[in-house]
């Protein structure tokens, strides 16, 4: 898809992990090697782009903390999430993508209060309602129906080592969401997050009910199968 | 810790119609605060003015104690300091003891239930009645507040109904909302007519004027300090700001984010005692001095107490707050707990968190509480040994690509176990609610590497 936009797109096989889940772990001397590594690994890139938000996210708000401000900025300046780097650097919402199914949105919560993908519910005041970067790429999908979910931007419950560490307060949150997305009436869900996605997905493989997760670059790549 | 809070969630607060009614009552008051907040055109712009007049505030915060104390004290109040729980609860009792005071009324205060002041007084003969009505219901029912302005959300009126019929003069079976506060009102007003003192928290004190201002929604505050001839007012030293035209911003935004009210129903400012009566003011520090000198998390110390960040959190409305086993729950109090809270538990709780940022994009006063959970979790949230050497060795894969591939490719052949619960199985957490899904055969590095050469053909 990237290509067909006109990328020049490599993979260099020595990155591993932006170190996000020992930055919220408070295990803070290998997120800093993690982070190191990380920026060494893309330091030559014009842009990084990253089909997870709260990766991210991590790079954009924490490493200012592991690496210094300089540093920090410079690598997250470069680093955007798969479908703000196509909405805000491509200049265009609309890929040529067809799917042409009931699709509910997971307003997956680092993407969207920390970078900005959509406008959180808690904002207030009159700003103008507009349309998020996510949802106007979904907009753009040929013969896709966007299906509205009650508390649209409600957590999910995974919170990476949370659900490990409480495990029945996340699959309380995480079966609530999907009773929500169930609701909506959308046979797929969406978003930008895979470990969202994973988590809602395994409590739909144990419940046996809600909409099928799918990640938004499989979506935005679809020329119509599914 | 963490292990113990999702225990006690699922002991407290067991899912079934308890936990459906429990969110369903706390996120209606996220969404009243939603609609408030929507009806100020300037909610957003009050935010941002509000944190920076809190932060003036807590800078200057040593001069605004001492200008507070002068004013206070010209205007006829005394005002006493207290260095934590102890002394506070000390120095109400030599009060109340002084002046042969046997019963005492009191309105919500979240800092007398972080200090313990009612098991204390009570334990000394004192008989101290809650008078705020969730206040009353908890109290009665020998349990504390499992929300800072909403101490009984927990309870449905079934349970309250019940109660009532047990303790005060109610017939069984009555779950009617008026007719249950009616019993209340004439059970509390026969303790406000006969109160010898009236105890009551404080929501800001001006330091220009020397007033304490008291927010309620019942008069009950009102009601206590219009009564018995001696008001104790406790307070901690953070909520001094310098002006009361600032008042101004701080009440707006207090009544939309705690109910969505645009106003609360009473908002009392007291400068100096009635006549013929006494006003004393406890300050207390209890652990605020050490958090002011944390350059990292000072800025909690800006909270105005309004719940928003409670009801908005999707852990807190399925745990309960009781859960947290302390006695300000939620995001807020998991960032309170480690400096104010004194135990190891406590100390673990920022790790109750998903981290989904949802507090720190409602909190009136822009405490950027999600960030503050993440930078204790660094420095202060006890980590075990487990948990260090498991970070040590995920770390060392991660640091080695070749590693990484070959774990990778480990974890794929090992799946179909790893998917299925036995005893010791590292997904067990994970199985408990949930099935792990097929995994899909190859890696994306694989994946990767077969395109580029199918390309390069």
């Amino acid at each position: 898809m990237l290509e067909r936009l006109g990328c020049t797109v490599s993979f260099d096989p020595r990155q591993t992990c932006c170190g996000q889940p020992f930055v919220t772990t408070g295990a803070r001397a290998e997120a800093v090697r993690l982070a190191r590594a990380h920026a060494s690994v893309f330091a030559g890139a014009a842009a990084v782009v990253c089909p997870s938000a709260s990766c991210v996210a991590t790079v954009r708000r924490r490493y200012a903390d592991l690496l210094g401000a300089d540093q920090a900025e410079a690598l997250a300046a470069r680093t955007f999430e798969l479908g703000e780097f196509i909405v805000l650097r491509l200049g265009t919402s609309d890929v040529g993508a067809v799917f042409p199914h009931r699709v509910a949105l997971l307003e997956s919560c680092h993407g969207l209060r920390e970078l900005g993908l959509g406008r959180p519910s808690e904002q207030l005041g009159s700003v103008v309602d507009e349309v998020g970067i996510t949802e106007r790429l979904l907009r753009g999908v040929t013969g896709l129906e966007l299906r509205s979910v009650s508390r649209r931007d409600e957590c999910c419950g995974f919170g990476g080592a949370f659900s490990v560490g409480f495990p029945e307060l996340s699959a309380r949150i995480g079966r609530d969401k999907l009773r929500a997305l169930a609701e909506s009436g959308a046979s797929f869900v969406t978003g930008t997050d895979a470990s969202c996605l994973l988590h809602l997905d395994a409590l739909r493989a144990r419940e046996g009910f809600g909409p099928r997760a799918i990640h938004l670059a499989e979506i935005l790549a679809s020329r119509g199968g599914a | 810790m963490s292990a113990a809070l999702d225990r006690r969630a699922l002991e407290l607060l067991p899912a079934g119609p308890r936990l459906v009614s429990h969110d369903a009552a706390v996120f209606a008051l996220r969404e009243k605060r939603d609609a408030a907040g929507r009806s100020e055109p300037d909610f957003e712009r009050l935010r941002d003015y509000a944190r920076e007049a809190k932060a003036h505030a807590l800078d200057h915060l040593d001069g605004n104690l001492e200008r507070f104390e002068a004013r206070a004290t010209a205007a006829g109040a005394v005002v006493h300091w207290a260095e934590d729980a102890p002394a506070l609860n000390r120095i109400v009792h030599e009060l109340l003891d002084a002046r042969g005071a046997r019963s005492v009324v009191k309105s919500k205060s979240m800092l007398t239930e972080e200090c313990g002041l009612n098991p204390y007084l009570e334990s000394r003969g004192i008989e101290v009645v809650d008078t705020d009505l969730g206040e009353r219901i908890v109290q009665l029912g020998h349990e504390p507040p499992s929300h800072i302005i909403m101490p009984a959300i927990h309870r449905t009126r079934e349970d309250i109904g019940a109660l009532f019929a047990r303790e005060l003069d109610v017939p069984a079976g009555e779950t009617d909302p008026a007719r249950l506060t009616e019993a209340a009102r004439r059970h509390l007003r026969g303790h406000f007519l006969g109160a010898d003192a009236a105890i009551t928290g404080v929501n800001f004190a001006v330091a220009e004027s020397g007033t304490i201002v008291v927010v309620t929604n019942e008069g009950n505050a009102d009601l206590g300090m219009s009564l018995p001839p001696l008001h104790i007012a406790c307070l901690g030293i953070e909520k001094v700001i310098p002006r009361v035209a600032d008042l101004a911003v701080f009440l707006r935004l207090l009544a939309r984010s705690a109910t969505g009210q645009p106003i609360s129903v009473y908002t009392s400012l007291v400068t100096g005692p009635r006549p013929g009566a006494e006003l004393h003011v406890v300050l207390v520090d209890n652990g605020r001095t050490r958090l002011l000198a944390d350059e990292q998390h000072r800025r909690a110390l800006g909270c105005i107490r309004c719940g928003a960040c409670l009801n908005t959190c999707p852990v807190y409305r399925r745990a309960g707050g009781y859960a947290y086993g302390y006695a300000i729950p939620g995001p807020i109090g998991a960032v309170l707990a480690p400096a104010l809270g004194g135990t190891d538990e406590r100390r673990g709780l920022p790790l109750a968190s998903t981290l989904c940022g949802s507090c720190s994009a409602v909190c009136p006063v822009k405490i950027d509480l999600h960030e503050q959970l993440i930078a204790w979790r660094a420095t202060d949230v006890p980590r075990g040994r487990r948990e260090r050497v498991l970070a040590r060795i995920a770390a060392a894969v991660f640091e080695r690509p070749a590693l990484y591939r070959i774990a990778g490719r480990a974890a794929r052949w090992v799946w179909p176990a790893v998917s299925r619960r036995w005893p010791g199985n590292p997904a067990s957490p994970w199985l408990a609610a949930r099935a792990l899904p097929a995994h899909p055969g190859a890696s994306f590095r694989e994946r990767w590497r077969a395109c580029v050469r199918g390309a390069d053909r």
